[in-house]
């Protein structure tokens, strides 16, 4: 393969349905990407309203021509969660599985292996591909030597890069938005809507950490791997994710387009970056194994 | 045998830890049902220094447990390097020469390693496969014959005896020692901070990269150059594990994810075994033989009063209280107002 794609990630954050409405409208006129991911893969409680917009964004999607998969819940808990993955996945519409049942109940049929799976050796991914993953975006605390070998022992399996947004760190069963308002989980009054990037958390010295997400930690940084067309070609990269943020996705997707297609080289991606307004700082940190909060660049 | 529990024989298992040979013979002699361990490399979740079994120590630590009647469970439940699965293949293979009863695993790589070169060999789902609802449960079993899942240390009472009602294969559940705040095997927080972590590494919030710092008369705990919580004079300085330190957030400062507490869910025994739960697991490969001897002898005398048709549980927990971390404790999330 000599093109290296992009893809738009599902969006993690509880974004009202005008907005999300809007947001995927522009990508479907404006974004030259491949690929988008829609669907609620954080809270299964945000569901049943931003579930009655996804079909609309779906035919919108579909219309301008980009491959739409959606995505599965990450950690699913009560019955309606249960309920979404079988309902999506026994679909034959592409999916992305974010948890193993997805994996189970595709019964062989073609997906997604998302981040929120464990997949960190070829051993692993060759079993998920006999059971038809198609392509695979690596959890992203996995070092790009650890991915770069997956490529090669697996030519068939496409790897999607996690390469922009902050980083989906862990999931829990405690809503930690409830818990900074004082509120409990089953009744969160849905204040995980007043973060559009997720609610800042800092250490007590005032630097800047986490990020906060309902049930989901995030990064306080922005993960930007900026590897040039032909270093991610000679690693086996066959796609680049970019995670949804409350910024121009737009501008952010240029940026990407650039780089892939060759027009621009690592340093500038990364100047044209910083020129945005960004809810953290640049980090890549976790392509050579190292903390993932540090920038290589300093 | 293990998994003959049933409504003629309903005791709970007492799934004890081991992190070294004098701890495994300390737990088989205080009354263990099984005692689990892993070998000293990163093929396990517990990768301390110091900890551990050597390979002719587990033959050993097998046979001596047998000797007392208890089960061994090896656990080879990190995720296998990429390029490096052959270290992973080789503890598989130790497991099963060494005559243990199970081996508890996570990695899909390892599972099916396992399933393929060694079938009689039982199969326990780890923890850190975060398999928490039946359809990702029955994929582990159709997939690799898993006979017991170890869950998720995020379900409520309510969820477990739902889930028990769904599946065939036996649960495991901690009640006692370590509380994971986030889903075990979804967590980078600590690889963030260090580089390391569960799942990469088989550590969290490693003790090489912890630091403590004085500033004035404050003493601050630092992960990897982060700040996880600070202490002023006369307070006791705790180990910042990550999601347990102090952090700021919506103007206010708070132990946001979880207080430094640790789980202690022996009052809630009956209610677990009710709801189906064949094996109660208690966390800490990471202490002492003295630590083990006692927890493990309070827990047997809980699970035997039950048998008897009494209700110890009470009393337990206070004989356990003050041996955890600065005696504060939670039933974490069995019962749902945690969340």
């Amino acid at each position: 393969m000599s093109k290296i794609e992009l893809s738009l990630g599902p969006n993690f954050f509880n974004w009202s349905n005008e907005k999300l409405v809007d947001f995927y409208a522009r990508i479907a006129d404006e974004a030259p990407v491949e690929r988008v991911y829609i669907g609620e893969v954080i809270c299964g409680k945000r569901m049943p309203f931003n579930d009655k917009v996804w079909p609309e964004i779906y035919e919108r999607l579909a219309n301008a021509g980009k491959t739409v998969v959606f995505s599965t819940i990450a950690l699913p808990v009560t019955v309606r969660d249960r309920k979404s993955i079988s309902a999506l996945s026994e679909d034959g519409e592409l999916v992305e599985a974010n948890d193993i049942a997805g994996v189970h109940k595709r019964s062989g049929q073609p997906f997604v292996g998302g981040p929120f799976l464990n997949i960190y050796n070829e051993q692993t991914a060759k079993v998920l591909m006999n059971l038809g993953m198609e392509t695979f975006c690596p959890p992203v605390e996995l070092p790009m030597k650890s991915v770069e070998a997956i490529a090669q022992a697996l030519p068939d399996l496409t790897i999607e890069l996690f390469a922009f947004g902050r980083l989906p760190l862990a999931v829990s069963g405690r809503c930690y938005h409830a818990r900074a308002h004082k509120l409990h989980k089953d009744n969160c009054q849905f204040i995980c809507d007043r973060d559009p990037d997720g609610m800042d958390v800092t250490t007590l010295d005032d630097q800047k950490f986490l990020a906060a997400n309902g049930i989901q930690t995030l990064s306080h940084s922005v993960q930007a791997i900026t590897m040039n067309r032909d270093e991610l070609l000679t690693k086996g990269i066959g796609r680049l994710r970019l995670s949804p943020q409350d910024i121009d996705m737009i501008a952010v997707i240029e940026i990407y387009r650039d780089l892939v297609d060759g027009k621009i080289e690592s340093a500038e991606a990364e100047a044209r970056l910083q020129g945005l307004p960004l809810p953290g700082a640049l980090a890549n940190g976790y392509v050579t194994g190292k903390p993932g909060h540090l920038w290589q660049a300093d | 045998m293990l998994g003959q529990r049933n409504d003629n024989n309903p005791s709970l298992e007492l799934v004890c830890p081991a992190g070294t040979p004098a701890a495994l013979k300390a737990a088989a002699e205080a009354g263990a049902h099984s005692i689990y361990c892993g070998l000293r490399n990163e093929t396990n979740a517990r990768n301390f220094p110091g900890l551990n079994f050597s390979e002719k120590e587990l033959n050993a630590g097998v046979r001596l447990a047998h000797k007392h009647g208890s089960h061994v469970l090896v656990a080879v439940n990190t995720f296998a390097r990429a390029g490096d699965t052959h270290i992973w293949k080789r503890a598989v293979d130790a497991v099963a020469a060494s005559g243990a009863d199970a081996i508890i695993a996570a990695d899909i790589a390892v599972l099916d390693y396992a399933k393929e070169k060694h079938p009689d060999l039982r199969l326990h789902l780890s923890v850190q496969a975060a398999a928490a609802t039946p359809e990702s449960i029955s994929f582990y079993q159709d997939t690799f014959g898993v006979q017991r899942v170890v869950l998720p240390r995020v379900m409520s009472v309510e969820e477990i005896v739902k889930l028990n009602k769904e599946i065939t294969v036996e649960t495991e559940v901690f009640v006692f020692g370590g509380l994971c705040v986030m889903t075990e095997g979804r967590c980078a927080l600590s690889s963030y901070a260090t580089g390391k972590s569960p799942n990469l590494t088989g550590v969290c919030s490693p003790p090489g990269d912890v630091s403590y710092d004085e500033d004035g008369s404050n003493l601050y705990a630092r992960l990897g150059g982060f700040t996880i919580d600070g202490f002023g004079e006369g307070e006791t300085a705790g180990y910042p594990t990550l999601c347990k330190g102090r952090f700021k957030a919506e103007g206010e400062t708070s132990y946001l994810f979880e207080d430094p507490v640790s789980l202690n869910a022996a009052s809630l025994l009956p209610r677990l075994q009710k709801a189906g739960v064949t094996a109660c697991k208690i966390e800490g490969r990471q202490r002492g033989k003295a630590y083990i001897s006692q927890v493990v002898k309070a827990f047997r005398a809980a699970v035997d009063a039950m048998d008897a048709g009494g209700n110890a549980e009470e009393e337990v927990s206070a004989m356990l209280s003050a041996m955890t971390e600065g005696g504060r404790e939670t039933t974490g999330a069995y019962k749902k107002i945690w969340r």
